[in-house]
């Protein structure tokens, strides 16, 4: 088990896993580039995020200081850094074999965790817009609607896309599309995590600071 | 809020161009419903003919739902040739406007200004970019010896999405039209504010939606290249083509996103009151320059890297020699697609950065002539005692590296701050970036559209024709674009319906004489083709091998099986088929056969499509439910075919075999064919041996 070979980064099925483990080795490292044109997409919207903090992008609106609820922000960032915890135990639960059980009890674990993550988002976003904070106030409020948002609509696509792997873990059973496809999905959800502890270093540390 | 509103939004009799051009019949009006006219002939044109001929159902089974790499090459390719036919128009229309642009011309202001939007759109987006991507894809999984695309359903997607925006664009056309903020868009101008109407929507939608796919097929490009070489492929042993298309695809990769980012910007701005780029409440519009040109500089480089790669092997092929310098090259390429991505400050140097920035963009862009320098004196020196064959992609090659250099300079000279000041956006530029496009990228196109054809299609094309195309593109080019040069010095505005000054007009006229020797130049390429066509018998290449070739590609039938290769070859040196023609292991006969899976064709692309299409010609008319229809279709069936566990077929090694052996029967018949008769009917595909050069 030790001389295992890794054929691409993250965490590898290992060989025991036959087909599954050959073709993710092109798959996972298709879905690694994709994750990097998408970073990009992030690190244009934090740029111009930080473009707009400033008096003129507020143009007289509300600032961070009046709008942003630290308190919120930061149990959505335990939220998300759990999840994505509970994402790595499902993701050994799938290398080790350890049956359908714990890995369908850990996906769930972390899509309750991510629906209370979007929850606690959207209360925080209902909260600004009543207060008159929205995206046509300013260019300020316009950048911070561009990027917090877009990772929210990351959040929702990926929840999506964890009921659909329940669906597949039920219907197909664990076969090779399916582990490529977790393993994917894992990827994609420890992505959503970094991006976040971009956004609330950037956007709430930096715009309270 | 009435029915009519909720079910066709703000889509009403008045967007028809044909009603307008009835009720106030000016030239300009009739040009414009004209065109919609024959965009609507031509469709129905289209259907009768596939109807009459009883085409649909293997158009469907065989093309449109296939994913193999090489009939997706082969559509892109069709896509920018109707996109190009009307880019050419829309030129020459403008190129006549400004000849008679002293007293006014016969246009009106708005639709000078959509034809030059929709001429640089069109050029940039839906001729170049799927050109360059149907060569990469029908040449590059050949070149390394791959089966197909490392994602041959999310090619087909890539290639659907990429139609869907020229289908908007299309038409914009027939239903209302298309922008006239230019091909970049810039706000405020296409803000909200100053232009309520369509035609940025237009711009938006379908610049955004073929943007998607090419990201997506920037990964597979990469991806491919990365993960399915054949055996003994290692990166030093790529045929520079597929080194260019690794460059082009990590620019494809890096640089789609701001795009994305900049329409979609663009969009909230326009749609949901945002104020990203606005004059008011914050808004910064030098946000939308920045992010757009870091998308389009980087752009033009991975347009013009894939053209090198086949200026590459159009030049070693036809000289019968090595490519010299190949390493250089390689090198080259690579520093020039990083550089490409340091220099976007260049396109607004006059938008107050102030000069220090100014001048270490400046100073950026100087350096990318020089790997581009070491690349043309690589051509020149693979030619260089080499033999030459005169034949079309050559005289295209000649063409672009006489050209090239000239627009090359001009780059340069503009790089300079202070000059760029002096000669910004008058038609300077204009001819400086038409004289990099046409003999760069345009050339290399057709270069490889002559030196690949007949391994895509089985038979050459007609020497004879291609000879007067290229001379007519190549002086077409010169006597349109070279006159541009001196007017723009002489302070001629770029993107100007009219003039007042007389002394304009002898350059005017040379200029509207060059576009009328380009318009031939097209012309005779359809020519060409339709001569081909009729006389493919005498044309016919089965073996695989007209032009001694000296990569993989001409080592399999022409045109090859879906598999490509019935065994994957075994690679042991760069110019691996060269290689073993020299020492007479070519043709090898396996062994044994082995079962060969292919994915399963599918609709799924079609579906992104119809499906894009209509989503974004929905969110243009603010059609609300059709939008989301369109949305939640596509992405419906996106993740029903995930459920799809039948999405692989086998090919019986038996079946592969006598393919195989069949052609082999071919190859061995056949009479090799020397260089001189290498354009005659005597040229069956199997090239004989040139010179005893390869001593590796």
């Amino acid at each position: 088990m030790t001389a295992q070979t890794s054929s691409h980064p993250g965490m590898n099925l290992g060989d025991h896993h036959g087909e599954a483990h050959r073709t993710a080795e092109t798959l996972v490292f298709g879905f690694w580039v994709f994750l990097m044109s998408d970073l990009i997409i992030f690190g244009l919207m934090f740029a111009t995020y930080v473009t707009m903090l400033n008096p003129m992008g507020m143009a007289g609106g509300p600032g961070p200081k009046d709008l942003f609820d630290l308190n919120s922000a930061f149990i959505q960032t335990m939220l998300l850094l759990t999840s994505s915890f509970t994402f790595g135990m499902a993701s050994l639960a799938l290398r080790h074999e350890q049956g359908k059980g714990p890995l369908i009890l850990w996906l769930i674990v972390t899509l309750c965790l991510g629906l209370a993550f979007l929850g606690f988002e959207l209360s925080d976003f209902s909260k600004m817009l009543a207060a008159g904070a929205t995206p046509a106030r300013s260019g300020f409020l316009s950048a911070f609607f561009g990027l917090v948002p877009l990772h929210g609509l990351h959040v929702t696509a990926g929840l999506i896309w964890l009921i659909i792997m329940l669906i597949q873990i039920g219907t197909l059973g664990l076969v090779s599309p399916v582990k490529t496809r977790l393993l994917r999905l894992g990827l994609f959800w420890h992505f959503l995590d970094i991006i976040w502890i971009g956004i609330f270093s950037v956007v709430y540390l930096w715009g309270l600071a | 809020m009435n029915l009519q509103d909720i079910a066709l939004g703000r889509l009403d009799w008045n967007a028809l161009p044909i009603l307008k051009a009835i009720e106030n019949p000016t030239a300009s009006e009739l040009i414009g419903g004209g065109a919609a006219g024959v965009v609507i002939v031509g469709g129905l044109a289209v259907v009768i003919l596939i109807t009459w001929c009883g085409w649909w159902r293997p158009l469907w089974k065989d093309w449109l739902t296939s994913v193999d790499h090489k009939r997706i090459g082969i559509m892109y390719i069709v896509l920018s040739m109707i996109m190009l036919t009307r880019g050419v128009i829309e030129g020459a229309l403008m190129r006549t406007q400004q000849a008679f642009g002293l007293d006014g011309g016969f246009l009106a202001p708005d639709h000078f200004a959509e034809l030059f939007s929709t001429h640089g759109t069109i050029m940039i987006f839906f001729v170049a970019m799927p050109f360059v991507s149907g060569f990469i894809n029908y040449i590059m999984p050949l070149q390394i010896g791959a089966r197909d695309m490392s994602f041959p359903v999310m090619n087909q997607i890539s290639l659907g999405l990429t139609a869907a925006g020229a289908a908007l664009i299309m038409i914009s056309l027939v239903i209302g039209q298309f922008s006239t903020g230019g091909w970049t868009a810039y706000p405020p101008y296409t803000g909200k504010v100053f232009n309520p109407g369509v035609g940025p929507d237009y711009w938006i939608w379908s610049v955004g939606i073929a943007g998607i796919g090419s990201t997506l097929s920037g990964i597979n490009f990469a991806v491919t290249i990365y993960k399915e070489r054949a055996p003994g492929m290692t990166l030093f042993r790529m045929p520079l083509f597929t080194w260019t298309v690794l460059c082009a695809a990590i620019i494809l990769i890096f640089a789609m996103p701001p795009l994305t980012v900049a329409t979609l910007m663009l969009a909230a701005d326009r749609y949901l009151d945002f104020h990203f780029f606005t004059n008011d409440l914050g808004g910064n519009m030098m946000n939308y320059a920045n992010l757009f040109w870091l998308f389009g500089h980087p752009e033009v480089y991975l347009l013009v890297l894939p053209a090198y790669g086949i200026f590459s092997e159009v030049i070693a092929t036809f000289s019968g020699k090595r490519l010299y310098g190949y390493a250089s090259l390689v090198y080259a390429s690579l520093a020039i697609s990083i550089l490409s991505f340091t220099v976007w400050l260049h396109h607004f140097f006059t938008m107050g950065q102030g000069a220090n920035v100014n001048i270490a963009f400046g100073i950026a862009t100087m350096f990318i002539a020089v790997p581009t320098g070491v690349k043309v004196y690589d051509w020149m020196a693979t030619m260089f005692r080499g033999r030459i064959r005169f034949s079309v992609p050559m005289l295209y090659a000649t063409g672009f590296l006489i050209l090239f250099v000239i627009g090359g300079l001009t780059g340069v000279i503009l790089a300079n701050p202070t000059i760029d000041y002096q000669v910004h956006n008058s038609v300077f530029l204009v001819a400086h970036f038409h004289n990099v496009l046409i003999p760069g990228v345009l050339f290399g196109l057709l270069a490889g559209y002559h030196y690949w054809f007949p391994k895509a299609f089985g038979f050459r094309l007609h020497e004879g024709w291609g000879f007067v195309a290229a001379t007519l593109w190549i002086v077409g080019f010169a006597v349109t674009f070279f006159p541009l040069y001196v007017l723009g010095i002489m302070g001629l505005p770029r993107r100007s319906f009219s003039y007042q000054e007389a002394a304009f007009d002898p350059f005017t006229l040379v200029a509207m004489c060059g576009a009328g020797l380009i318009l031939s130049a097209l012309a005779t390429l359809v020519i060409q083709l339709w001569v081909s066509v009729r006389g493919r018998d005498s044309l016919r290449v089965p073996v695989g091998d007209p032009w001694n070739g000296r990569t993989l590609e001409w080592a399999t039938s022409s045109p090859p099986p879906e598999y490509n290769f019935a065994v994957l070859p075994q690679v042991t040196t760069r110019d691996e088929f060269a290689m073993s023609k020299a020492n007479g292991t070519a043709f090898p006969t396996p062994d044994r056969f082995a079962d060969i899976t292919m994915p399963r064709n599918t609709a799924l692309g079609m579906i992104m499509c119809i499906g894009g299409t209509l989503f974004g010609f929905a969110l243009v008319w603010h059609i609300w439910w059709l939008a989301l229809v369109a949305l939640v279709t596509m992405l419906g069936s996106w993740v029903a075919g995930t459920f799809r566990t039948d999405r692989h077929r086998t090919i019986p090694a038996a079946q592969v075999a006598a393919t195989h052996v069949a052609w082999l029967e071919q190859v061995a018949t056949a009479t090799p064919t020397t260089r001189d008769s290498e354009a005659s009917s005597r040229n069956t595909g199997r090239a004989a041996l040139d010179l005893p050069e390869i001593s590796a």
